[in-house]
């Protein structure tokens, strides 16, 4: 019994890990009922595998039987490997016990396509449904949507998840005709178009009535696969800034590309897994919903592809010296931000700080700025010691001599990829 | 001496608490009404490098004007600066007790927004040193895991760096409201225990050293050791190994940690 058991949640959570979503953050149910569990803070990572990945959720799928064949998916129907399927009560329990334990702050739930998209989302709502209900469970719930799923189970799934997400998987449509030719790009547009809408009507509902029943209330999500299409940055980057734009994504993830088939439209068996890449998009990411960017200013016709070398902040600023140097004592946050080197809280400590005094390189150092990359952009009161008017080139040649990336010191073979 | 004594303001005074954060605030109180040369703070019956050249006065901590302080801080900066002071105290690190009371001194001087002034040694002393103790108590969210035993408790054993069990509390009765737990700081010998009503600072009599083990681990319910396997099991297989980093996994969940995570033992 157990060993069966032992066994499924082997098969079902090495089928899921490829979702990169860990996220528990951004809903605010609370333990209302003297239940178990809340989901009001900012989430909670309760362990990281040795790969350095967070482990906030039970991330499983309810079953790896599925009906279409996705290139890049180890779960395609195509694929040789063991097929297993939990039962409702199963998920049930295993989120329970792990739950109590402290082991997780709730369960992420995908599936594989069985029969058909209704039929495996009835069962997806029914072990939150029980979750919520029988089990009084206020933990965090994040449900997979599956493409071409019908309204009412969307809706009924948005009332029991904190966050839904469908995965886009593929950045652009020929690729997606390409590798996923069971799947259609508006399969999966729709859901997100209803859900948007409903979460919007929802969120209008809770300020007249404030009993108003939770609707997603972390949102919604979606994932990309990198490097298994061809696709450049840019694709990428637009992608997901017409998802953050245009649906109200919470968050896209970008997901390194791991090689799991020898289908030649891929990239073969053994090919490194693009870690560098998706830690430049992060930070792309991070920009453009932090700092202020707008996506075209870091990826466009004439920069399609992110400078692996140099964080995307620090390229840009080289591509626009012109708006430098800025003075730390004077200027509006919005210009601060785009100091390299100076992240968003360490920009909050300058203006908060400088009104008591004029800022030196000391204070600056001691707030926590990266001085390294900082200095040749910004003026401060302290003397400036060592100023030339440095070409681009040289301040990349000097900020690259001291610091070397952390990537590219793992025997180079990161850095090829994109050499 | 005690504390109403006349002491001429340019002696210097080491004064002298009961260790308890009531006790730290009445003598910040004393300190800065008496208008002392404060050279440190010391917990009284504890051994400490004590200055020579400094007289010890000792403080009887008093809840009144404890709690003036904490009102008057109240006033001046936000309530988040306020618990950082705490958290500051929490942190049990040499020479803190000073920081903390430079810091009011500085936060009641006049200045607006004195909390925003991050140029000012202090302040960014308490800033950084609240972040790490916060840290630590995020960290103990996160690592505590629970083992269920044969009368229903859910205990768990930690030995944080710093003292955060008393931030501990709310989040942990919100989150586990309808199940009894335990959370014991084996290092500091005393823990909080939760009874689905309220919460309780309680300390265990263990008659001998290894008493944490015979009082509690031979008593498992039936369940724990499936559900220790099954999420071992889990945490194995979520693992990509081609993307494998232990740098950061360590960086992440460093090892003093392991010994209490059920994954890591």
């Amino acid at each position: 019994m157990s060993e069966r058991l032992h066994e499924k949640l082997e098969i079902l959570a090495d089928a899921a890990k490829y979702d990169v979503s860990c996220s528990s953050s951004g809903s605010k149910r609370k333990n209302h009922n003297k239940g178990l569990g809340e989901a009001t803070g900012s989430g909670i990572c309760h362990t990281y595998t040795e790969d350095g990945r967070c482990v906030s959720l039970l991330k499983i799928l309810l079953t790896n039987h599925c009906i279409f064949d996705c290139a890049y998916c180890v779960t395609r129907k195509s694929n040789d490997i063991k097929r297993a399927a939990f039962t409702v009560q199963e998920v049930v329990d295993l989120t329970m016990n792990f739950y109590r334990r402290n082991y997780i702050e709730g369960l992420f739930l995908s599936s594989g396509i069985f029969k058909n998209a209704d039929y495996t989302m009835e069962r997806l709502v029914s072990v939150a449904k029980k979750l919520r209900t029988e089990n009084k469970f206020n933990g965090y719930i994040h449900l997979k949507t599956i493409p071409g799923a019908s309204d009412e189970l969307m809706h009924e799934a948005g009332l029991w998840a904190d966050r839904l997400s469908v995965n886009i998987e593929i950045p652009t449509e020929s690729g997606l005709k390409l590798l996923a030719p069971d799947k259609n790009i508006k399969d999966m547009i729709e859901p997100m178009t209803y859900l948007k809408k409903e979460i919007i009507r929802t969120k209008e509902e809770s300020k007249i009535f404030k009993s108003a029943p939770l609707f997603a209330p972390a949102g919604q999500s979606t994932q990309m696969i990198i490097g298994a299409s061809g696709e450049s940055d840019k694709d990428i980057m637009h992608t997901a800034n017409k998802f953050y734009k245009g649906f109200n994504l919470k968050r896209v993830y970008y997901s390194g590309y791991v090689p799991i088939s020898n289908d030649n439209r891929l990239p073969e068996l053994g090919s490194a897994v693009p870690v560098l890449r998706e830690n430049r998009l992060y930070q792309t990411d991070w920009l453009m919903r932090f700092y202020g960017f707008h996506v075209q200013e870091l990826l466009n016709d004439q920069f399609p592809n992110l400078d692996p070398e140099i964080d995307p902040k620090l390229s840009w600023a080289l591509r626009n010296m012109a708006f430098f140097p800025v003075d730390v004592n004077t200027a509006d946050l919005q210009l601060i931000l785009r100091v390299p080197g100076i992240g968003v809280q360490s920009a909050q400590k300058i203006v908060g700080a400088r009104r008591f005094n004029k800022l030196g390189w000391d204070h600056l150092k001691k707030i926590g700025i990266a001085l390294n990359r900082a200095k040749y952009f910004i003026t401060c009161n302290s003397p400036i010691t060592d100023r030339k008017d440095y070409t681009e080139a040289k301040i990349r040649q000097f900020i690259l001599n001291e610091s070397r990336s952390k990537f590219l010191t793992n025997g180079g073979q990161q850095y090829n990829l994109f050499g | 001496m005690e504390a109403s004594s006349i002491i001429f303001s340019d002696k210097p005074v080491n004064v002298s608490y009961d260790g308890t954060w009531y006790g730290l605030l009445t003598a910040v109180f004393e300190a800065y009404s008496k208008k002392w040369n404060v050279s440190g703070f010391s917990i009284i019956d504890k051994e400490s490098q004590s200055d020579f050249f400094a007289e010890k006065v000792i403080v009887v901590t008093d809840e009144t004007k404890s709690q003036r302080v904490w009102l008057g801080l109240k006033k001046k900066v936000p309530k988040e600066n306020c618990i950082q002071l705490y958290r500051c105290y929490l942190s049990e690190m040499p020479g803190m007790e000073f920081t903390i009371f430079s810091c009011i001194k500085f936060y009641f001087s006049g200045f607006d927004s004195p909390h925003l002034a991050y140029g000012n040694s202090d302040v960014l002393k308490i800033s950084q040193t609240s972040k790490m103790v916060y840290r630590e108590k995020h960290r103990m969210e996160a690592f505590v895991r629970f083992q269920r035993t044969a009368d229903d408790l859910y205990y768990a054993g930690i030995e944080p760096d710093f003292n955060v069990i008393p931030l501990l509390s709310q989040h942990f009765a919100e989150r586990y409201a309808d199940q009894n737990w335990l959370i014991y700081d084996i290092k500091r010998k005393y823990g909080i225990y939760y009874d689905q009503d309220k919460v309780e600072e309680i300390t265990l009599n263990f008659s001998n050293e290894a008493g944490e083990k015979t009082a509690v681990k031979d008593v498992f319910h039936d369940s724990e050791t499936l559900y220790q396997e099954l999420w071992k099991n889990y945490f194995k297989n979520v693992n990509i190994p081609s993307r494998r980093n232990i740098k950061l996994h360590v960086q992440h969940v460093p090892k003093r940690y392991w010994k209490h995570l059920i994954e890591k033992k």
